[in-house]
């Protein structure tokens, strides 16, 4: 019989060998779901791991990493932070739409003006958005101590049909000849999240990415907010005792999160979406929820599990085209990751141990 | 007021208890899995998994109640690998949760990929000889089909087993202390399972009556956050049995109502009333909120029996 | 009523590092109560385990009445007329008393029934109890009385009690034991776990003394003085912790009129609680346990905020002040519950240390933590309080419980406090580390701090008081001095019997 034994303390190796463990097995399921599905697991799995970083056309879909992996590590790098103090904030989808369309609304509004400052109004912008939509659940937990993972689920829907009521309205392109959706951002300058370097797709989200990846790990491990974000979800009541404001910290990790999201949406419409319109959002506020448990709610492990996360993208968009694998397959994938992740994750803190037959 | 004059209050009553069961369903289950301690957040998975299984079946077999049946199984089983995830390998509850509903959507999308724009073999409905003919009362209570008084009985079967019996005793003892509960020799682990695949069985055929009586169709991602305000039912309802009713009936009309409204013409922007539902939940959550006391004192606690 | 009802026999149980049970073998009789005896960590939960079929053991035999015994579970053992009131007891704050009672029987009878059986049995046995009162609303007396009740309604022929003392005032323990003794005038056999020697010798047949893990002698309690029991329970003699006269300062704490609603549904208020205490002395406040210890520490901590002027720092009003505000100021505390209040059971030690020390020792530069700093402070703790501990990186809960006491407790007092409280310094914690615990406590008031000491442990605070207080239901007695004070005059102080009545034998 196997039994599960505590480890005296969180085993350090493990830690960093769960995440790999749980993709292997992933690919070991995935490849067995695309058999049964009819496919060859081989070409399957080397279609969506290998071939965007080292087939044929890798130099188109390399910076399809970058392009697809910046939003889902800045909203997971948000998200972490949340996560490790223990508050969940679920709506991270909402806070992109929010901010997409707070960022975009300033663009549009001083449509057709050219000027250097739009830009950086727009992320200023993109951020408040996001930020204010992270923060209704934080100020409901705090006056009414409202459950903030239900609150800010709601608020996606919300936030969805705010979108198609402003894609569909106040946003409409009223040179658009009737069809639904903004103006198109990229055609705007002032307004356009360009590439830096051509042909690398690097725009300013990635660059936001990265600096929120060096600020997470600063915080979290110099400094002494990162120790009390920590510390609050690990143990509230030591936390409690060692004079942790909770309230400080709910506000700054839903803001937080929600800021970065707000942004990210902001960077995507205004880069690779282009536009406000009603299927703009394609669920990477849901999808950075497996990034930051996948790199372990670590800075860095979440910069690489974006990255992997953002090869399942592009690899799955190309198994789709070449070899008919659905769409709704990748989503399934993505899902196991978690799955397994959250299964394995287990060997950290408990040993294994096969128990000897009982003694009469 | 003219708007509002073309709506008829018998087809909104009527409608409102159609619109009320699958919530109903996913949450008596979710009350059950809560009481013994657990925090199921995967009931939107759940759902979904039981409308396209129960849609399958019950296009592949002709027959309804293959399908309900097909429903709760895939339900069920879906809840079986959050038991092993949160039972055995001990994970944290709502990262489960959160994986279950992004798994259970994706193998739901993958699985009704042949399924869309299909008609599903009606469901029947009551017609009861001289109840189902009385005027305003025959539409509103006795023209139904089968589920809406399924859900109502299991109303009733929900509470009096969670108050009357040993076995319900036993259920709330390990939502209350689950070490104590391990002491005295009850099988914590075990009874949770059990009542996770309930809950799991509930929400799928919560999920297979919108695919199969209310909607009637197969779409992608059709509960549309339907298991998340089941599981703000529960708080609602203060983990009572009854109360879940109530709500149940609260949201089915806020949701009937604005549909109505949106038919009848209304000057608002049809989004603006889609996000009722959703502003209604948020409103409801924040003033039960702060009656936390009420909460099963071990929910979403880690269980590990050290010997 | 002199045949043997339990044999044990060689039983030995080892987990990952330790031996709990090493061959042990003793015999209970048929009638009589039979004492269990050792220091924390001795064994004997482990071995009760057993007996009662929580836990396999590895090797070794039972009997029961002449037939093989060897419950897998509780409930076999309950058939098989073995019953246990465990030291935490089993209960289910929100359920009332006869629905946690027929959680504990094997085939309770319906509601109504048991609820007039309830009522039969407490009374026979003086332990009155209402089947309809919630269970949270119970003191720990009468919780246990729920416990016994649960027991007895099996008719047990072994009926095994884990350290039932520790939450009883004097006078709730004299009826505890009249309960006992009709029980054994009816032929029930009693297995009593204690380290209390005083009790055993007045309440004991026999006693099977066990010291890590090993049986290591059996002995009459009545005819054998306490002090050998001692010596065979612990070892070596360990020396006594010094006190010395003391020069007594300024008053630096003063807590005047302190009323605090209970926090939860289960939590006790405090009530006009008044008391000051001065540079250099120590201030004892006992009281069984579920009676505002853990809100006044809240309250002096700062974790709980109360009115501005009821807690005074050398005359500074800081009711309204957090922990950390009061760190800063010299107002240091060490709470009851090691892993997960005082420490963070996954964190290392240095972390740890950074939990309460942070501003204190200049362990953070403008928000920025210095690491080295940090660890130079752990290691500090852990050389002065010798804390056992492969490094200042082992995460706190691989500590034995002795030894990360004497962490916490030494990260509070190398900080230099004026003012330290400290709420069950040394609960659970082996011989050795609590006289070291106690002499720290000691020499910080020698120092010229003022050292509030709450604790369960009557005997500790004699030990190391100047001035004693008892809490009872929130309410702190009169504060008298510990010079000629009686255990009489304490238990009284303690608040008596809670309405408790005499058994009617």
């Amino acid at each position: 019989m196997l039994k599960l034994e505590k480890r005296p303390q969180p085993s350090r190796l493990w830690t960093w060998v769960t995440p790999i463990l749980a993709v292997v097995i992933t690919m070991l399921a995935g490849g067995a779901l695309f058999a049964a599905l009819g496919q060859d697991p081989v070409e399957a799995i080397s279609t969506i791991f290998w071939q965007p970083l080292f087939g044929e056309f890798a130099f188109y879909y390399r910076p399809q990493l970058l392009i697809k992996g910046a939003p889902l590590v800045l909203i997971a790098i948000g998200l972490s932070l949340g996560f490790r103090a223990g508050i969940w904030n679920i709506g991270a989808e909402g806070q992109y739409i929010v901010g997409a369309l707070a960022g975009a609304g300033v663009g549009l509004a001083f449509y057709p003006t050219e000027s250097w400052v739009i830009f950086p109004l727009m992320v200023l912008a993109g951020a408040i958005g996001g930020w204010v939509w992270g923060t209704i659940p934080a100020l409901l937990k705090l006056k009414f101590g409202t459950n903030e993972i239900l609150v800010s689920l709601m608020l996606v829907y919300v936030a969805e049909q705010l979108l198609a009521a402003m894609a569909l309205g106040l946003m409409k392109n009223p040179e658009g000849r009737g069809f639904p959706g903004s103006r198109n951002l990229r055609q705007y300058e002032s307004a356009h999240n360009a590439e830096l370097i051509t042909g690398t797709g690097m725009h300013w989200g990635v660059v936001a990415a990265m600096i929120a990846v060096i600020l997470a790990y600063v915080l979290l491990s110099r400094h002494i907010l990162g120790y009390h974000i920590r510390l609050a979800g690990q143990a509230p009541k030591a936390a409690r005792f060692a004079g942790v404001r909770s309230a400080r910290l709910i506000l700054f990790c839903l803001g937080t999160s929600g800021a970065l999201a707000g942004l990210a949406g902001m960077f995507e419409v205004s880069g690779p979406a282009g536009q406000v319109s009603i299927d703009f959002n394609v669920g990477y506020g849901f999808t950075a929820i497996i990034v930051a448990f996948l790199g372990r709610l670590h800075p860095l492990g979440i910069l690489l599990a974006g990255t992997l996360l953002a090869l399942t993208y592009i690899g799955g968009e190309l198994a789709q085209s070449n070899m008919g694998l659905p769409a709704a397959a990748i989503q399934l994938f993505q899902g196991m990751l978690l799955f397994f992740l959250l299964a394995v994750d287990v060997l950290t803190n408990f040993r294994v141990r096969l128990s000897r037959p009982e003694v009469a | 007021m003219m708007i509002l004059s073309s709506i008829d209050p018998v087809l909104l009553l009527a409608s409102l208890m159609v619109a009320s069961t699958p919530i109903l369903l996913a949450a008596l289950g979710e009350l059950v899995v809560e009481r013994a301690g657990v925090l199921n957040l995967g009931v939107e998975g759940m759902m979904i998994t039981g409308a396209i299984c129960g849609f399958a079946m019950a296009v592949n077999t002709g027959s309804p109640l293959v399908g309900f049946i097909a429903a709760a199984a895939g339900g069920a089983v879906l809840a079986l690998l959050f038991a092993l995830l949160t039972q055995f390998a001990l994970a944290n509850q709502v990262a489960s949760g959160l994986a279950l509903t992004l798994f259970g959507l994706g193998l739901s999308s993958l699985l009704g990929q042949g399924y869309v724009g299909i008609k599903p073999p009606p469901t029947a409905r009551l017609d009861l000889p001289i109840l189902s003919d009385l005027p305003l009362v025959g539409r509103v209570l006795f023209s139904h089909d089968l589920m809406v008084y399924f859900a109502l009985a299991l109303v009733a079967l929900v509470w009096a087993l969670l108050k009357y019996t040993r076995a319900g005793l036993i259920l709330r003892a390990v939502g209350e202390n689950h070490e104590a509960a391990h002491a005295l020799g009850y099988k914590v682990v075990r009874i949770r399972i059990l009542a996770i695949l309930f809950g799991g069985a509930c929400a799928g055929l919560g999920g297979a009556y919108l695919s199969l009586v209310r909607v009637p169709q197969w779409t992608e991602g059709m509960t549309s956050g339907a298991g998340w305000i089941a599981l703000a039912l529960v708080v609602f309802a203060s983990w009572k049995a009854g109360r879940v009713l109530l709500g149940a009936w609260l949201f089915g009309g806020v949701s009937v109502l604005q549909l109505n409204l949106q038919a009848a013409g209304l000057a608002i922007p049809v989004e603006y009333l889609s996000m009722s539902p959703y502003l209604i939940t948020i409103l409801v959550l924040v003033i039960m909120s702060a009656d936390k006391s009420r909460a099963p004192a071990s929910l979403g606690r880690i269980f590990h029996a050290s010997q | 009523m002199t045949g043997d009802l339990l044999i044990v026999s060689g039983l030995t149980k080892a987990y990952p590092g330790v031996v709990a049970n090493d061959a042990v073998s003793f015999v209970i009789r048929e009638g009589e109560v039979h004492a269990l005896l050792g220091e924390n960590g001795a064994g004997k939960s482990t071995l009760v385990k057993m007996i009662y079929g929580l836990v396999k053991p590895d090797s070794g035999v039972m009997t029961l009445r002449g037939a093989p015994y060897a419950p897998p579970d509780p409930h076999r053992a309950r058939t098989s007329g073995v019953a246990m009131v465990f030291q935490h007891f089993s209960l289910f704050e929100a359920m009332n008393v006869a629905e946690n009672v027929a959680l504990g029987m094997e085939n309770p009878p319906p509601l109504r029934d048991l609820a007039a059986r309830i009522r039969d049995v407490s009374e026979t046995y003086g332990l009155p109890l209402d089947p309809h009162r919630i269970v949270g609303d119970l003191s720990a007396g009468e919780r246990q009385r729920v416990e016994i009740i649960r027991c007895l309604l099996q008719s047990p022929r072994l009926l095994i009690m884990d350290e039932p003392t520790s939450v009883l005032t004097p006078q709730e323990v004299g009826i505890l034991f009249q309960t006992l003794r009709k029980l054994t005038a009816e032929g029930v056999a009693i297995l009593y776990i204690s380290h209390k020697l005083e009790e055993i010798r007045a309440l004991c047949d026999h006693a099977t003394i066990l010291r890590q893990g090993r049986n290591v002698g059996t002995c009459v309690p009545r005819d054998t003085p306490a002090r050998a029991m001692a010596e065979m329970m612990v070892g070596s003699a360990f020396a006594a912790p010094a006190r010395t006269d003391r020069e007594m300062g300024a008053v630096a704490l003063e807590v005047a009129d302190l009323s605090v609603a209970a926090t939860g549904q289960f939590g006790t208020s405090l009530r006009a609680v008044t008391f000051a205490v001065r540079a250099g002395e120590v201030l004892g406040i006992g009281g069984v346990a579920g009676n505002g210890q853990d809100e006044l520490l809240a309250a002096l901590s700062g974790e709980m905020p109360v009115a501005a002027g009821a807690v005074r720092l050398w005359g500074e009003p800081i009711g309204q002040m957090g922990p950390a505000a009061r760190r800063v100021l010299g107002l240091l505390t060490a709470p009851e519950e090691r892993l997960g209040h005082a420490a963070a059971p996954d964190m290392s030690l240095t972390e740890n240390a950074i939990l309460t020390a942070a501003a204190r020792e200049h362990l953070m530069h403008r928000g920025f933590l210095r690491w080295g700093a940090a660890e130079a402070f752990t290691r500090r703790i852990i050389s002065a309080f010798d804390v056992r501990t492969p490094g200042p990186s082992t995460a706190a809960r691989a500590l034995s419980g002795g030894n990360l006491q004497k962490f916490v407790i030494g990260r509070e007092v190398l900080q230099r406090p004026e003012v330290l409280v400290v709420n069950q310094p040394t609960w659970g914690v082996d011989a050795a580390a609590a006289a070291a615990i106690r002499q720290a406590l000691l020499d910080l008031a020698a120092g010229g701090a003022a050292v509030i000491c709450i604790s369960q442990d009557l005997d500790e605070l004699m030990e190391i008081s100047d001035r004693f207080g008892a809490l009872n239901e929130g309410r702190l007695s009169e504060i008298q001095s510990t010079h000629g004070l009686s255990v009489e005059a304490v238990g009284l102080m303690m608040g008596g019997a809670h309405g408790m009545e005499v058994a009617h034998v």
